[in-house]
C-alpha cells in the first residue's frame, strides 16, 4: 500500500533537513502508529507525503499502490486514495462545510472517472455519516471549521475521511486537544472505517489514543528517522518509561 | 486669490448645460457655476491621487459591447423594470410607471412642472456633499442631466424599482440623475444594473425620512472597456435605514462615490461592495460618512479581488461631529491580490470630534491563504477550483451585507460565473 523509502526532506526556506531517511512500509489493512518526541519529524512526514508546500524532498520515494506520490499535486494524491487528518484543521470562513464536502467528494469522483453524486444522493450519504459522528445539521451548514470546538474540528476531519473513503489514512495527532469522550468518539469513527483493506498511519505523542485505535505496528521516530519498530507493546514501553530511555537504548 | 478653474470643456462635451425653465433651473445653474469654480479633477487633487481622472475626462470614450448569454442581473426578481439604452429612457422596453405607495415620473416630466417636492432634494444633497471634498463629476451631472427618475415612496413599496442600463452604441455617454424620497416609515428597494454606455455618470440623491428604509443593490455591467463614475448622496433621518451594495465585475474604470449624512438619531447605514478585476481594471470606492446625530451606526465593507495588473482603490472616511455621541462606525476594506502585478491602494480616514464613540477601521491586502489552499487540495479539490472557493469565500463577507438571501445568492452566482471565466 504505502511505501516510504529513504525519505529525506528539508524546509524550503531554511535549508534545514528535517527528515533524514524515513523508511516505512504499510500493507493493506494494517494500522501503524508513529510515536516520538517533539520535533522528531512525525508531522513533517505526514505533510511531505500529503504534498504540503514549503518542503523540498532531497532524496527517497513515496508510493501508494505503486503510484509515485511525490510527483503529484495534493489533490491528485487525494484522488489516488490518500487522506491526511490534520492536527490543526484549517478554518475557512465563507466556505460552507456542505459545499466543501460535496466539492471534495465530486472532485475525487471526477478525477477517478466516476460519476458525480447528485445533490440528493450526497445529502443522504452525508447525513448518515454525520449522524454516527454526532455532527448535527447546524455544524454542516457552518463555514468549514469556523467557530468549531477542538472536538468538533476533529470529528469534522473524520467525517471527511468517511465521505471520501480513502485507501490510506494518515491521522496527525488527532488526539491533541481532545477530552476522553471526544477521543472515544473520534476513535469509534476511525474504527468504523477499518475494513481489513484500508490502512492507517496514526501519529501521536501518547499511548492513550492507541487504547482506542489498536495498532498492528508501532514505530518510534527520532531526529528524522524511524529508530525502532515493534508491536503494540512498544507504545506501552513509551508510556511507562518515556522516550529518553528508549532513545538511549537505541543510541 | 481667484484660482483659475481647470478646463471643464471636455466634461461638458456632448451635453447641453442650457438651463431648463422651472424649479430645477436654480440648482442646475448653481451646479454649473460650482463645476466651473472647482474645475475638472486633477491627479494632484487629494481624492484623485490614486485614480487618474484623465480616463474619465477624455471626450470620446469607446467601449466594445460585450456579447453575453447570461440572463440580465435581477431578471428573476419581481420588479418595476425601467430600461435605459445608451442613457436614454426606453418606455417601450419598460414597465408602466405605477406602483403601490410609489410616485414615479421621469426627471424630464418632473422638471417641466412649476412646483415639485423634488426641489428640496435635486442638486441640494449633491451640493451639500461637495463640502469638504469637491465632486466635480456630480456637479456636472446635476448641471446637465436630463435623464433619470424622480421617485417618492409614501409607504411600503412592494416591488423593487429596477433601473436597467443597456447599450447599443459603442461610444455613447450617459448622464443619469435620480431623485429619491422616502416618506416617514416608507420602504423602497432600488436595483441598478448594466454598463449603460461607454461612459456612464450617475447621480442619485436619496432623502430617507425617519423610520424609513432604503435598500439599493447594484451590479455594474461587465463590458471590459466601459467607464463609470457614480454618486450617491444620502441623508438619513431618525431611526432610518440605508443599505447599499455594489457588485463590480470588469470595467476599464469605475469610481463609485457615496456620501452619507446622519441627521437624525438612531439610524443605520451600510455601504458595501464586492469587485473582481482582471487586467486593465481600475476600481475606486470613495466613501464619506458624516455622523451628525446621536447613536447612529455606519458600516463600510469593501472586498476586492485583483489580478493581472488590476488596480483597486478605497478611500473611506468617517467624520464624527462633536454632538454625534454614541456613534458606532465600522470600516473595512480588503483586497485579495491573486498575483504580484495586482495593486491595492487604500486610505482609511477617521475624523472624530465626539468623545463617546466606537470607530474601527481595517484595511488589508494579501495573497491566497496557502494553508487553506493545501487543506482544500488535500481533500481532492483541484488548485483552480480551490482558488475559486477561496476567492468567493473572501468576497462573501461583503455579500453578507445584502439583507436578502435570494439577492445575495444572485450576486454569488454572478461572481462564481466570473471566477469560472477567469481561471
Amino acid at each position: 500500500m504505502l511505501n516510504i523509502k529513504n525519505l529525506k526532506a528539508s524546509l524550503e526556506e531554511e535549508d534545514k533537513q528535517i527528515l533524514k531517511g524515513v523508511d516505512l512500509t504499510i500493507n493493506a489493512g494494517e494500522v501503524h502508529a508513529i510515536m516520538g518526541p517533539n520535533g522528531s519529524g512525525k508531522s513533517t512526514t505526514s505533510y511531505v507525503v500529503a504534498g504540503k508546500g514549503g518542503y523540498v524532498v532531497d532524496e527517497g520515494s513515496v508510493t501508494l499502490d505503486g503510484q509515485d506520490l511525490l510527483n503529484m499535486e495534493p489533490d491528485e494524491r487525494a484522488a489516488a486514495g490518500l487522506f491526511l487528518a490534520f492536527q490543526y484543521p484549517v478554518e475557512i470562513p465563507g466556505v460552507g462545510n456542505m459545499t466543501f464536502l460535496r466539492t471534495a467528494v465530486n472532485s475525487q469522483r471526477k478525477a477517478r472517472g466516476e460519476e458525480e453524486l447528485n445533490a440528493a444522493a450526497f445529502l443522504k450519504l452525508v447525513r448518515e455519516k454525520a449522524k454516527a459522528l454526532k455532527i448535527d445539521a447546524e455544524m454542516l451548514k457552518r463555514p468549514v471549521n469556523v467557530g468549531f470546538s477542538g472536538g468538533e474540528k476533529k470529528r469534522n476531519e473524520i467525517l471527511q475521511m468517511a465521505m471520501l473513503e480513502p485507501k490510506m489514512c494518515i491521522l496527525d495527532e488527532t488526539d491533541s486537544g481532545l477530552d476522553v469522550d471526544a477521543m472515544k468518539l473520534v476513535a469509534e469513527g476511525v474504527n468504523a472505517l477499518r475494513d481489513g483493506k484500508r490502512s492507517f498511519l496514526v501519529i501521536t505523542h501518547y499511548q492513550r489514543l492507541l487504547d482506542h485505535i489498536k495498532p498492528d505496528f508501532v514505530h518510534i521516530m527520532s531526529d528524522g528517522k524511524i529508530v525502532k519498530s515493534g508491536g503494540p507493546e512498544l507504545a506501552l514501553e513509551v508510556e511507562n518509561n518515556g522516550y529518553a530511555d528508549l532513545l538511549n537504548e537505541v543510541a | 486669490m481667484a484660482v483659475l478653474a481647470q478646463n471643464t470643456e471636455p466634461m461638458l462635451a456632448g451635453f447641453s448645460p442650457a438651463p431648463v425653465s422651472g424649479w430645477a433651473n436654480d440648482a442646475r445653474v448653481a451646479a454649473l457655476a460650482n463645476l466651473n469654480k472647482t474645475g475638472a479633477p486633477m491627479r494632484r487633487d487629494e481624492y484623485w491621487k490614486f485614480t487618474n481622472p484623465s480616463t474619465l475626462l477624455s471626450e470620446n470614450p469607446e467601449a466594445a459591447i460585450l456579447g453575453s448569454d447570461e440572463s440580465p442581473v435581477f431578471d428573476s426578481f419581481d420588479k418595476l423594470l425601467i430600461v435605459f439604452k445608451d442613457g436614454i429612457y426606453q418606455p417601450d422596453l419598460s414597465d408602466d410607471l405605477t406602483g403601490k405607495n410609489l410616485e414615479i415620473q421621469t426627471l424630464g416630466d418632473a422638471m417641466a412642472t412649476d412646483i415639485h417636492w423634488a426641489k428640496e432634494i435635486f442638486g441640494v444633497l449633491e451640493s451639500r456633499g461637495q463640502l469638504p471634498v469637491a465632486r466635480p463629476f456630480a456637479a456636472l451631472n446635476t448641471a446637465v442631466a436630463e435623464q433619470g427618475f424622480v421617485l417618492r415612496a409614501t409607504g411600503k413599496v412592494t416591488k423593487p424599482v429596477a433601473f436597467r442600463y443597456i447599450r447599443s452604441a459603442e461610444n455613447a455617454k450617459a448622464m443619469i440623475h435620480h431623485v429619491i424620497k422616502l416618506d416617514a416609515g416608507a420602504e423602497l428597494t432600488v436595483f441598478e444594473s448594466g454598463a449603460g454606455a461607454a461612459r456612464i455618470n450617475t447621480c442619485m440623491e436619496i432623502d430617507v425620512a425617519c423610520n424609513a428604509s432604503f435598500h439599493h443593490i447594484r451590479a455594474q455591467g461587465r463590458d471590459h472597456e466601459r467607464q463609470a463614475i457614480t454618486h450617491m448622496f444620502g441623508v438619513l433621518g431618525k431611526e432610518s435605514i440605508f443599505r447599499s451594495f455594489t457588485l463590480t465585475v470588469n470595467g476599464l474604470m469605475t469610481r463609485n462615490e457615496a456620501v452619507l449624512e446622519f441627521t437624525g438619531d438612531d439610524a443605520k447605514a451600510t455601504v458595501a461592495g464586492a469587485c473582481v478585476g482582471d487586467g486593465t481594471f481600475h476600481h475606486d470606492d470613495t466613501i464619506f460618512v458624516t455622523h451628525d446625530a446621536v447613536n447612529c451606526e455606519s458600516r463600510q465593507v469593501f472586498k476586492k479581488v485583483l489580478r493581472n495588473g488590476a488596480i483597486g482603490v478605497f478611500q473611506g472616511k468617517i467624520l464624527v461631529k462633536a454632538d454625534a455621541q454614541k456613534t458606532d462606525g465600522y470600516q473595512i476594506s480588503q483586497a485579495l491580490l491573486i498575483d504580484d502585478d495586482a495593486v491595492f491602494l487604500a486610505k482609511p480616514e477617521l475624523e472624530i470630534y465626539a468623545d463617546d464613540v466606537i470607530c474601527s477601521h481595517g484595511s488589508t491586502c494579501g495573497a491566497t491563504d496557502e494553508n487553506a489552499m493545501f487543506y482544500l487540495m488535500s481533500r481532492g479539490i483541484a488548485k483552480k477550483q480551490a482558488q475559486d472557493l477561496l476567492v468567493l469565500a473572501f468576497l462573501d463577507e461583503a455579500i453578507q451585507e445584502v439583507d436578502n438571501a435570494a439577492l445575495a445568492d444572485e450576486i454569488r452566482g454572478r461572481l462564481a460565473g466570473w471566477t469560472e471565466r477567469h481561471r
